[in-house]
Protein backbone atom coordinates (compact mmCIF):
# COMPACT_ATOMS: atom_id res chain seq x y z
CA UNK A 1 0.00 0.00 0.00
CA UNK A 2 1.56 3.09 -1.17
CA UNK A 3 -0.77 6.02 -0.95
CA UNK A 4 -4.27 6.25 0.35
CA UNK A 5 -7.48 8.69 -0.76
CA UNK A 6 -6.98 11.66 1.49
CA UNK A 7 -10.56 10.94 2.18
CA UNK A 8 -9.85 7.76 4.21
CA UNK A 9 -7.35 9.40 5.78
CA UNK A 10 -9.39 11.82 7.22
CA UNK A 11 -11.66 9.28 8.22
CA UNK A 12 -9.38 7.50 9.87
CA UNK A 13 -7.90 10.72 11.68
CA UNK A 14 -11.48 11.10 13.05
CA UNK A 15 -11.88 7.64 14.44
CA UNK A 16 -7.54 7.54 16.12
CA UNK A 17 -8.40 10.78 17.59
CA UNK A 18 -11.04 9.98 20.50
CA UNK A 19 -9.77 6.79 20.55
CA UNK A 20 -6.71 8.13 21.83
CA UNK A 21 -8.91 9.62 24.65
CA UNK A 22 -9.69 6.16 25.51
CA UNK A 23 -7.60 5.76 28.86
CA UNK A 24 -8.40 9.15 30.18
CA UNK A 25 -12.28 8.30 29.73
CA UNK A 26 -11.78 5.19 31.41
CA UNK A 27 -9.84 6.93 34.29
CA UNK A 28 -12.38 9.28 34.66
CA UNK A 29 -15.40 6.93 34.41
CA UNK A 30 -14.09 4.59 37.39
CA UNK A 31 -13.11 7.70 39.61
CA UNK A 32 -17.12 8.89 38.99
CA UNK A 33 -18.27 5.46 39.85
CA UNK A 34 -15.61 4.57 42.51
CA UNK A 35 -13.77 2.03 40.79
CA UNK A 36 -10.65 3.56 41.11
CA UNK A 37 -9.96 0.85 44.14
CA UNK A 38 -7.89 1.74 47.51
CA UNK A 39 -5.50 4.38 46.08
CA UNK A 40 -7.01 6.36 43.46
CA UNK A 41 -4.33 8.59 43.01
CA UNK A 42 -1.56 6.17 42.73
CA UNK A 43 -3.84 4.48 40.07
CA UNK A 44 -4.16 7.77 38.13
CA UNK A 45 -0.60 8.65 38.93
CA UNK A 46 0.42 5.51 36.84
CA UNK A 47 -2.15 5.24 34.11
CA UNK A 48 -1.61 8.78 33.28
CA UNK A 49 2.70 8.01 33.29
CA UNK A 50 1.81 4.59 31.66
CA UNK A 51 0.43 6.68 28.44
CA UNK A 52 2.12 9.27 28.11
CA UNK A 53 5.13 6.82 27.81
CA UNK A 54 3.32 4.67 25.88
CA UNK A 55 2.30 7.57 22.97
CA UNK A 56 5.66 8.61 23.22
CA UNK A 57 6.97 5.07 22.01
CA UNK A 58 3.98 5.06 19.31
CA UNK A 59 5.19 8.59 17.80
CA UNK A 60 8.80 7.23 17.86
CA UNK A 61 7.32 3.84 15.70
CA UNK A 62 5.65 5.72 13.34
CA UNK A 63 8.84 6.45 10.95
CA UNK A 64 10.02 2.36 11.18
CA UNK A 65 6.80 1.06 10.97
CA UNK A 66 5.84 3.33 7.79
CA UNK A 67 9.22 1.86 5.99
CA UNK A 68 8.82 -1.09 6.94
CA UNK A 69 5.35 -1.84 5.82
CA UNK A 70 5.72 0.66 3.09
CA UNK A 71 2.68 3.34 4.58
CA UNK A 72 4.12 6.21 4.26
CA UNK A 73 1.08 8.12 5.16
CA UNK A 74 1.27 7.46 8.45
CA UNK A 75 3.17 10.27 8.99
CA UNK A 76 0.06 11.94 9.34
CA UNK A 77 -0.50 10.63 12.31
CA UNK A 78 2.72 11.34 13.97
CA UNK A 79 2.02 15.10 15.33
CA UNK A 80 -0.93 13.85 16.90
CA UNK A 81 0.76 10.76 18.77
CA UNK A 82 3.21 13.13 19.90
CA UNK A 83 1.06 15.87 21.34
CA UNK A 84 -1.27 12.98 23.18
CA UNK A 85 2.22 11.90 24.87
CA UNK A 86 2.21 15.17 25.81
CA UNK A 87 -1.05 15.54 26.96
CA UNK A 88 -1.10 12.40 29.10
CA UNK A 89 2.81 13.77 30.43
CA UNK A 90 0.63 17.13 31.56
CA UNK A 91 -1.80 15.44 33.24
CA UNK A 92 0.77 12.78 34.98
CA UNK A 93 2.24 16.23 36.13
CA UNK A 94 -0.81 17.60 37.18
CA UNK A 95 -1.53 14.52 39.10
CA UNK A 96 1.67 15.16 40.86
CA UNK A 97 1.59 18.82 41.50
CA UNK A 98 -2.48 19.07 42.75
CA UNK A 99 -3.46 15.07 44.00
CA UNK A 100 -0.06 14.36 45.14
CA UNK A 101 1.97 17.15 46.32
CA UNK A 102 -0.93 19.33 47.19
CA UNK A 103 0.71 22.55 45.68
CA UNK A 104 3.37 22.80 48.01
CA UNK A 105 5.96 23.95 45.68
CA UNK A 106 8.92 23.54 47.93
CA UNK A 107 8.62 20.28 48.97
CA UNK A 108 7.96 19.42 45.00
CA UNK A 109 11.60 21.80 44.05
CA UNK A 110 13.11 19.15 47.16
CA UNK A 111 11.72 16.39 45.32
CA UNK A 112 13.25 17.61 41.62
CA UNK A 113 16.68 18.09 43.56
CA UNK A 114 16.68 15.12 45.87
CA UNK A 115 15.51 12.72 44.38
CA UNK A 116 16.27 11.12 41.26
CA UNK A 117 13.84 9.72 39.51
CA UNK A 118 11.85 13.04 39.99
CA UNK A 119 14.92 14.53 38.00
CA UNK A 120 14.41 11.97 35.15
CA UNK A 121 10.86 12.47 35.18
CA UNK A 122 11.14 16.31 35.00
CA UNK A 123 13.64 16.07 32.52
CA UNK A 124 11.45 14.07 30.55
CA UNK A 125 8.30 16.32 30.34
CA UNK A 126 10.81 19.40 30.29
CA UNK A 127 12.08 17.84 26.43
CA UNK A 128 8.75 17.59 25.22
CA UNK A 129 7.68 21.43 25.93
CA UNK A 130 9.91 22.67 22.85
CA UNK A 131 8.50 19.98 20.99
CA UNK A 132 4.83 20.74 21.43
CA UNK A 133 5.47 24.03 21.00
CA UNK A 134 6.78 23.53 17.59
CA UNK A 135 4.20 20.99 16.38
CA UNK A 136 2.21 23.55 14.06
CA UNK A 137 2.99 24.28 10.36
CA UNK A 138 3.75 27.80 11.29
CA UNK A 139 6.39 26.31 13.30
CA UNK A 140 8.20 23.62 10.80
CA UNK A 141 8.50 26.76 8.04
CA UNK A 142 9.74 29.21 10.65
CA UNK A 143 12.33 27.09 11.25
CA UNK A 144 13.14 25.51 8.57
CA UNK A 145 12.69 21.67 7.85
CA UNK A 146 16.14 20.40 8.57
CA UNK A 147 16.32 22.56 11.56
CA UNK A 148 13.17 21.84 13.05
CA UNK A 149 14.01 18.39 12.54
CA UNK A 150 17.15 18.32 14.38
CA UNK A 151 15.57 20.08 16.99
CA UNK A 152 12.32 17.40 17.26
CA UNK A 153 15.15 15.00 17.85
CA UNK A 154 14.83 15.59 21.50
CA UNK A 155 11.93 12.80 21.49
CA UNK A 156 14.72 10.36 21.87
CA UNK A 157 16.10 12.16 24.77
CA UNK A 158 12.73 12.50 26.72
CA UNK A 159 11.16 9.15 25.86
CA UNK A 160 14.71 7.75 27.21
CA UNK A 161 14.73 10.24 29.98
CA UNK A 162 10.98 8.83 30.53
CA UNK A 163 12.27 5.27 31.01
CA UNK A 164 14.69 5.77 33.31
CA UNK A 165 12.04 7.97 35.17
CA UNK A 166 10.04 4.33 35.35
CA UNK A 167 12.86 2.12 35.75
CA UNK A 168 14.08 4.23 39.15
CA UNK A 169 10.61 4.76 40.67
CA UNK A 170 9.75 0.90 41.17
CA UNK A 171 10.75 -1.02 44.28
CA UNK A 172 12.12 -4.36 43.15
CA UNK A 173 9.87 -5.46 40.03
CA UNK A 174 11.74 -3.70 36.84
CA UNK A 175 10.22 -6.17 34.29
CA UNK A 176 7.68 -3.53 32.97
CA UNK A 177 10.53 -0.40 32.97
CA UNK A 178 12.61 -2.89 31.25
CA UNK A 179 9.82 -3.84 28.56
CA UNK A 180 9.05 -0.16 27.75
CA UNK A 181 12.94 0.39 27.45
CA UNK A 182 13.23 -2.46 25.13
CA UNK A 183 11.00 -1.19 22.97
CA UNK A 184 12.30 2.05 23.25
CA UNK A 185 16.10 0.16 21.95
CA UNK A 186 14.72 -1.45 19.38
CA UNK A 187 13.24 1.69 18.06
CA UNK A 188 16.32 3.63 18.31
CA UNK A 189 18.37 0.81 17.11
CA UNK A 190 16.44 1.06 13.54
CA UNK A 191 16.96 4.45 12.92
CA UNK A 192 20.70 3.68 14.22
CA UNK A 193 20.31 0.38 10.91
CA UNK A 194 18.65 3.14 8.52
CA UNK A 195 20.93 5.83 8.74
CA UNK A 196 24.31 3.02 8.91
CA UNK A 197 22.26 1.85 5.53
CA UNK A 198 21.97 5.58 4.09
CA UNK A 199 25.92 5.73 4.72
CA UNK A 200 27.20 2.63 3.16
CA UNK A 201 24.63 3.91 -0.15
CA UNK A 202 26.19 6.87 -0.20
CA UNK A 203 30.06 6.24 0.21
CA UNK A 204 29.37 3.59 -2.78
CA UNK A 205 28.07 6.58 -4.78
CA UNK A 206 30.86 7.85 -4.15
CA UNK A 207 33.33 5.02 -4.65
CA UNK A 208 31.49 4.90 -7.92
CA UNK A 209 32.20 8.35 -8.87
CA UNK A 210 35.91 7.88 -8.14
CA UNK A 211 36.06 4.81 -9.83
CA UNK A 212 39.55 4.01 -12.31
CA UNK A 213 37.18 4.26 -15.27
CA UNK A 214 36.52 7.63 -14.21
CA UNK A 215 39.98 9.72 -12.54
CA UNK A 216 40.69 12.59 -11.34
CA UNK A 217 42.77 13.35 -14.58
CA UNK A 218 40.01 12.72 -16.79
CA UNK A 219 37.61 14.89 -14.57
CA UNK A 220 39.83 17.99 -15.42
CA UNK B 1 -14.15 8.04 47.05
CA UNK B 2 -14.54 11.42 45.60
CA UNK B 3 -16.35 13.06 48.65
CA UNK B 4 -15.03 12.73 51.95
CA UNK B 5 -16.68 10.83 54.82
CA UNK B 6 -17.26 11.66 57.66
CA UNK B 7 -14.25 11.06 60.26
CA UNK B 8 -16.06 9.88 63.37
CA UNK B 9 -18.08 7.12 61.44
CA UNK B 10 -16.67 3.90 60.08
CA UNK B 11 -18.38 2.60 57.29
CA UNK B 12 -18.46 -0.66 58.37
CA UNK B 13 -20.68 0.88 61.49
CA UNK B 14 -23.18 2.28 58.64
CA UNK B 15 -24.20 -1.06 56.60
CA UNK B 16 -23.25 -4.57 57.89
CA UNK B 17 -20.79 -6.16 55.66
CA UNK B 18 -22.48 -8.90 54.48
CA UNK B 19 -25.34 -6.28 52.74
CA UNK B 20 -22.54 -4.17 51.33
CA UNK B 21 -20.48 -6.90 50.14
CA UNK B 22 -23.39 -8.84 48.36
CA UNK B 23 -24.13 -5.02 46.94
CA UNK B 24 -20.99 -4.92 45.72
CA UNK B 25 -20.71 -8.02 44.01
CA UNK B 26 -23.75 -7.11 42.69
CA UNK B 27 -22.11 -3.63 41.18
CA UNK B 28 -19.12 -5.74 40.25
CA UNK B 29 -20.64 -8.34 37.88
CA UNK B 30 -22.92 -5.80 36.52
CA UNK B 31 -19.42 -3.81 36.15
CA UNK B 32 -17.75 -6.55 34.76
CA UNK B 33 -20.58 -7.31 31.92
CA UNK B 34 -20.69 -4.21 31.00
CA UNK B 35 -16.65 -4.04 30.49
CA UNK B 36 -16.66 -7.05 28.75
CA UNK B 37 -19.14 -5.81 25.98
CA UNK B 38 -17.00 -2.55 25.20
CA UNK B 39 -13.93 -4.78 25.50
CA UNK B 40 -12.38 -3.06 28.44
CA UNK B 41 -12.24 -5.76 30.73
CA UNK B 42 -8.57 -7.60 28.55
CA UNK B 43 -7.08 -3.85 28.67
CA UNK B 44 -8.10 -4.15 32.89
CA UNK B 45 -6.67 -7.38 32.99
CA UNK B 46 -3.67 -6.34 30.91
CA UNK B 47 -2.59 -3.54 32.29
CA UNK B 48 -4.14 -3.79 36.11
CA UNK B 49 -5.81 0.04 36.87
CA UNK B 50 -8.45 -1.87 38.44
CA UNK B 51 -8.82 -4.90 40.30
CA UNK B 52 -9.45 -8.33 38.40
CA UNK B 53 -10.31 -10.12 41.46
CA UNK B 54 -11.81 -9.25 45.12
CA UNK B 55 -11.78 -10.13 48.44
CA UNK B 56 -15.15 -10.66 49.38
CA UNK B 57 -16.02 -14.14 50.77
CA UNK B 58 -16.11 -14.04 54.67
CA UNK B 59 -13.77 -15.60 56.79
CA UNK B 60 -14.86 -17.68 60.13
CA UNK B 61 -16.02 -15.46 62.87
CA UNK B 62 -13.72 -15.27 66.15
CA UNK B 63 -14.79 -14.84 69.47
CA UNK B 64 -14.48 -13.86 72.76
CA UNK B 65 -12.31 -10.85 71.39
CA UNK B 66 -11.47 -8.36 73.73
CA UNK B 67 -10.88 -4.53 73.43
CA UNK B 68 -7.39 -3.21 74.23
CA UNK B 69 -5.80 0.05 75.67
CA UNK B 70 -3.65 -0.02 72.76
CA UNK B 71 -6.50 0.53 69.86
CA UNK B 72 -6.60 3.90 68.24
CA UNK B 73 -9.73 5.30 68.21
CA UNK B 74 -9.09 6.97 64.64
CA UNK B 75 -11.81 5.51 61.42
CA UNK B 76 -10.80 2.34 60.77
CA UNK B 77 -9.69 1.42 57.04
CA UNK B 78 -12.89 -0.50 55.19
CA UNK B 79 -12.50 -4.43 55.16
CA UNK B 80 -12.63 -3.83 51.06
CA UNK B 81 -9.92 -1.85 51.03
CA UNK B 82 -7.32 -4.10 53.45
CA UNK B 83 -8.65 -6.96 51.61
CA UNK B 84 -7.63 -5.87 48.21
CA UNK B 85 -4.87 -3.08 48.54
CA UNK B 86 -1.71 -4.40 50.07
CA UNK B 87 2.12 -5.44 48.83
CA UNK B 88 2.14 -9.67 49.37
CA UNK B 89 5.25 -10.15 46.64
CA UNK B 90 4.80 -13.97 47.20
CA UNK B 91 1.57 -13.33 44.88
CA UNK B 92 1.88 -10.43 43.24
CA UNK B 93 3.96 -7.05 42.38
CA UNK B 94 0.89 -5.40 42.28
CA UNK B 95 -1.63 -4.40 45.37
CA UNK B 96 -4.36 -5.29 43.91
CA UNK B 97 -3.11 -8.74 42.77
CA UNK B 98 -2.87 -10.84 45.73
CA UNK B 99 -6.75 -10.49 46.70
CA UNK B 100 -7.57 -12.76 43.69
CA UNK B 101 -4.17 -15.26 43.76
CA UNK B 102 -4.32 -15.89 47.45
CA UNK B 103 -7.99 -17.41 47.30
CA UNK B 104 -6.50 -20.79 46.70
CA UNK B 105 -3.52 -20.39 49.31
CA UNK B 106 -3.82 -23.44 52.16
CA UNK B 107 -3.41 -22.28 55.55
CA UNK B 108 -4.61 -25.77 57.40
CA UNK B 109 -2.50 -27.81 57.98
CA UNK B 110 -0.20 -24.81 59.76
CA UNK B 111 2.59 -25.30 61.96
CA UNK B 112 5.18 -23.19 63.17
CA UNK B 113 8.58 -24.30 64.12
CA UNK B 114 10.14 -22.86 67.24
CA UNK B 115 14.40 -23.02 66.76
CA UNK B 116 17.76 -21.86 67.84
CA UNK B 117 18.82 -20.33 71.14
CA UNK B 118 15.65 -22.18 73.19
CA UNK B 119 15.20 -24.56 75.90
CA UNK B 120 13.70 -27.13 73.08
CA UNK B 121 13.05 -26.63 70.06
CA UNK B 122 9.36 -27.14 69.26
CA UNK B 123 6.53 -27.36 66.47
CA UNK B 124 3.54 -25.64 67.43
CA UNK B 125 0.25 -26.43 65.54
CA UNK B 126 -1.89 -23.57 63.94
CA UNK B 127 -4.36 -23.93 66.54
CA UNK B 128 -2.87 -24.23 69.32
CA UNK B 129 -1.23 -20.70 68.59
CA UNK B 130 -4.75 -19.07 68.46
CA UNK B 131 -5.00 -20.51 72.06
CA UNK B 132 -1.90 -19.22 73.00
CA UNK B 133 -3.36 -16.62 74.87
CA UNK B 134 -6.64 -14.46 74.56
CA UNK B 135 -7.32 -12.99 71.48
CA UNK B 136 -7.34 -9.21 71.75
CA UNK B 137 -8.56 -6.49 69.16
CA UNK B 138 -5.72 -4.34 68.47
CA UNK B 139 -7.01 -1.26 66.16
CA UNK B 140 -3.33 -0.28 64.74
CA UNK B 141 -2.39 2.33 61.96
CA UNK B 142 -0.64 0.68 59.65
CA UNK B 143 2.38 3.08 57.59
CA UNK B 144 3.60 1.68 54.38
CA UNK B 145 7.16 2.40 53.47
CA UNK B 146 5.59 3.77 50.10
CA UNK B 147 3.80 6.71 51.96
CA UNK B 148 0.12 5.24 52.09
CA UNK B 149 -1.32 4.47 55.47
CA UNK B 150 -4.20 2.61 56.87
CA UNK B 151 -6.36 1.79 60.29
CA UNK B 152 -6.65 -1.78 60.84
CA UNK B 153 -8.73 -3.98 63.71
CA UNK B 154 -6.33 -6.93 64.19
CA UNK B 155 -7.06 -9.52 66.09
CA UNK B 156 -4.47 -11.38 68.06
CA UNK B 157 -2.31 -11.52 70.52
CA UNK B 158 1.11 -10.21 71.93
CA UNK B 159 4.12 -11.78 70.40
CA UNK B 160 5.37 -11.89 73.74
CA UNK B 161 3.56 -14.89 74.51
CA UNK B 162 5.26 -17.26 71.95
CA UNK B 163 8.11 -16.31 72.97
CA UNK B 164 7.70 -16.92 76.52
CA UNK B 165 6.19 -20.17 75.89
CA UNK B 166 9.31 -20.37 73.43
CA UNK B 167 11.58 -20.17 76.59
CA UNK B 168 14.49 -18.51 74.58
CA UNK B 169 17.98 -18.83 76.49
CA UNK B 170 19.36 -15.43 78.03
CA UNK B 171 21.78 -15.90 74.94
CA UNK B 172 18.86 -15.21 72.82
CA UNK B 173 19.71 -11.24 71.77
CA UNK B 174 17.26 -11.09 68.30
CA UNK B 175 14.19 -13.21 67.04
CA UNK B 176 14.16 -14.17 63.34
CA UNK B 177 10.56 -15.29 61.32
CA UNK B 178 10.23 -16.81 58.19
CA UNK B 179 7.59 -16.93 55.83
CA UNK B 180 6.71 -20.20 54.04
CA UNK B 181 8.28 -21.34 50.84
CA UNK B 182 5.20 -22.68 48.56
CA UNK B 183 6.15 -21.49 44.64
CA UNK B 184 3.06 -23.61 44.03
CA UNK B 185 0.87 -21.52 45.64
CA UNK B 186 2.62 -18.78 46.02
CA UNK B 187 3.33 -17.57 41.80
CA UNK B 188 5.04 -14.40 42.85
CA UNK B 189 7.48 -17.13 44.79
CA UNK B 190 8.40 -18.39 40.82
CA UNK B 191 10.34 -14.84 40.16
CA UNK B 192 13.38 -13.86 41.99
CA UNK B 193 12.14 -10.24 42.68
CA UNK B 194 13.08 -10.98 45.87
CA UNK B 195 15.10 -13.78 47.98
CA UNK B 196 12.71 -16.23 48.81
CA UNK B 197 11.47 -16.98 51.69
CA UNK B 198 10.52 -13.76 53.08
CA UNK B 199 12.99 -12.97 56.49
CA UNK B 200 13.03 -10.35 58.76
CA UNK B 201 13.57 -9.70 62.56
CA UNK B 202 13.29 -8.18 65.14
CA UNK B 203 15.61 -7.10 68.79
CA UNK B 204 14.52 -9.14 71.71
CA UNK B 205 13.08 -6.14 73.47
CA UNK B 206 11.30 -5.15 70.64
CA UNK B 207 10.13 -8.23 70.40
CA UNK B 208 8.98 -8.39 73.47
CA UNK B 209 7.22 -4.87 73.66
CA UNK B 210 2.97 -5.26 74.11
CA UNK B 211 2.55 -3.01 70.88
CA UNK B 212 4.30 -6.04 69.13
CA UNK B 213 1.51 -8.84 68.35
CA UNK B 214 0.75 -11.71 65.96
CA UNK B 215 -2.09 -11.46 64.09
CA UNK B 216 -4.58 -14.01 63.06
CA UNK B 217 -7.44 -12.11 62.62
CA UNK B 218 -9.01 -8.78 60.85
CA UNK B 219 -12.55 -6.99 61.36
CA UNK B 220 -13.78 -10.21 63.96
CA UNK B 221 -12.70 -13.11 61.49
CA UNK B 222 -9.91 -15.55 60.65
CA UNK B 223 -7.15 -13.62 58.82
CA UNK B 224 -7.86 -13.36 54.79
CA UNK B 225 -5.25 -15.24 52.85
CA UNK B 226 -4.43 -12.06 51.53
CA UNK B 227 -3.22 -10.66 54.67
CA UNK B 228 -1.01 -13.01 55.48
CA UNK B 229 -3.29 -16.13 57.45
CA UNK B 230 -2.86 -18.09 59.19
CA UNK B 231 -0.88 -15.65 61.06
CA UNK B 232 1.55 -12.92 60.77
CA UNK B 233 3.46 -10.53 62.82
CA UNK B 234 1.90 -7.05 63.32
CA UNK B 235 4.78 -4.42 64.39
CA UNK B 236 2.81 -1.20 64.17
CA UNK B 237 5.87 1.78 65.08
CA UNK B 238 7.84 0.18 61.68
CA UNK B 239 7.04 0.36 58.26
CA UNK B 240 4.58 -2.24 56.98
CA UNK B 241 7.29 -4.59 55.81
CA UNK B 242 8.63 -5.80 58.68
CA UNK B 243 5.12 -7.14 59.45
CA UNK B 244 6.01 -10.45 57.61
CA UNK B 245 2.79 -12.57 56.34
CA UNK B 246 2.14 -16.40 56.62
CA UNK B 247 4.87 -17.23 59.20
CA UNK B 248 6.05 -20.69 59.33
CA UNK B 249 9.51 -20.40 61.17
CA UNK B 250 10.32 -18.18 64.23
CA UNK B 251 14.00 -18.99 65.89
CA UNK B 252 16.09 -17.19 68.21
CA UNK B 253 19.59 -15.87 67.84
CA UNK B 254 22.75 -13.77 69.21
CA UNK B 255 23.24 -12.09 66.00
CA UNK B 256 21.15 -9.34 63.45
CA UNK B 257 19.53 -11.99 61.64
CA UNK B 258 18.84 -11.07 57.51
CA UNK B 259 15.86 -9.23 56.47
CA UNK B 260 14.49 -9.46 53.07
CA UNK B 261 14.20 -5.46 51.74
CA UNK B 262 17.53 -5.29 53.33
CA UNK B 263 19.07 -8.03 51.26
CA UNK B 264 17.66 -6.53 48.39
CA UNK B 265 18.34 -2.92 48.39
CA UNK B 266 20.47 -2.36 51.91
CA UNK B 267 20.66 1.52 51.49
CA UNK B 268 17.11 2.06 51.17
CA UNK B 269 15.26 -0.44 53.64
CA UNK B 270 16.91 -1.15 56.81
CA UNK B 271 17.05 -3.38 59.96
CA UNK B 272 15.24 -1.31 62.42
CA UNK B 273 12.79 0.25 59.46
CA UNK B 274 10.68 2.32 62.37
CA UNK B 275 8.22 5.01 61.01
CA UNK B 276 10.37 8.07 61.00
CA UNK B 277 9.13 11.61 58.72
CA UNK B 278 12.67 12.92 59.54
CA UNK B 279 14.25 10.09 58.13
CA UNK B 280 13.65 9.95 54.06
CA UNK B 281 13.84 7.01 51.66
CA UNK B 282 16.28 7.47 49.20
CA UNK B 283 13.74 7.79 46.76
CA UNK B 284 11.06 9.41 48.70
CA UNK B 285 10.24 11.90 51.53
CA UNK B 286 8.63 10.19 54.65
CA UNK B 287 7.28 13.29 55.97
CA UNK B 288 3.60 12.27 54.49
CA UNK B 289 1.55 9.65 54.00
CA UNK B 290 -2.05 9.11 52.26
CA UNK B 291 -4.66 7.36 54.39
CA UNK B 292 -6.45 4.94 52.39
CA UNK B 293 -9.83 5.95 52.15
CA UNK B 294 -9.63 9.77 52.50
CA UNK B 295 -10.56 10.69 49.08
CA UNK B 296 -8.90 11.62 46.17
CA UNK B 297 -8.74 15.37 46.66
CA UNK B 298 -7.35 15.24 50.19
CA UNK B 299 -4.54 16.46 51.28
CA UNK B 300 -1.92 13.73 52.87
CA UNK B 301 -1.44 13.45 56.59
CA UNK B 302 1.69 14.37 58.33
CA UNK B 303 3.41 10.85 59.35
CA UNK B 304 4.18 10.82 63.13
CA UNK B 305 7.41 9.29 64.89
CA UNK B 306 7.37 6.13 65.10
CA UNK B 307 4.02 5.91 63.67
CA UNK B 308 2.45 7.51 66.61
CA UNK B 309 3.47 5.27 69.11
CA UNK B 310 6.79 7.60 70.30
CA UNK B 311 5.41 7.70 74.05
CA UNK B 312 5.00 3.76 74.20
CA UNK B 313 8.57 2.90 72.07
CA UNK B 314 10.90 5.83 71.50
CA UNK B 315 12.74 4.16 75.07
CA UNK B 316 13.69 1.31 73.39
CA UNK B 317 15.90 3.44 70.96
CA UNK B 318 17.53 5.74 73.55
CA UNK B 319 20.98 6.78 72.69
CA UNK B 320 20.62 5.37 69.13
CA UNK B 321 20.93 6.90 66.16
CA UNK B 322 17.98 6.34 64.39
CA UNK B 323 19.25 8.37 61.11
CA UNK B 324 22.31 5.39 61.13
CA UNK B 325 20.33 2.67 62.38
CA UNK B 326 16.90 3.65 59.93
Amino acid sequence: MRAIPEKVLRTLKIIVFPACLGPLSVLTWKALHELLGANPVDVITRSTGKWTLTFLLITLAVTPVRRLLRMPWLVRFRRMFGLYAFFYGTLHLMTYVWLDKFFDFPAMLHDIAKRRFITAGMTAFALMIPLALTSTSGWIRRLGGKRWQKLHRLIYFSAAAGVIHFLWLVKADKSRPMLYGAVLLALLLARFVVWLLARVRSRQVVSRVHSPSFTHDQAR
Amino acid sequence: MLIKKPNDIPSSEITPKNSYMSRRSFITGAVAAGAAVAGGSFLRSKFNDGHSTTVEAAGEKLSGIMKSQYSTTETQTSFKDITNYNNYYEFSTDKYGPAGLSKNFKTRPWTVAIEGMVKKPKTLDIDSIMKLAPLEERIYRMRCVEGWSMVIPWVGFPLSNLIKKAEPLPSAKFVAFQTILAPDEMPGQKDNVLQWPYVEGLRMDEAMHPLAILAVGLYDEALPNVDGAPVRLVVPWKYGFKGIKAVVKVSFTDKMPPTTWNLMTPNEYGFYSNVNPTVDHPRWSQATERRIGDGLFAPKRKTLMFNGYADQVASLYNGMDLRKNF
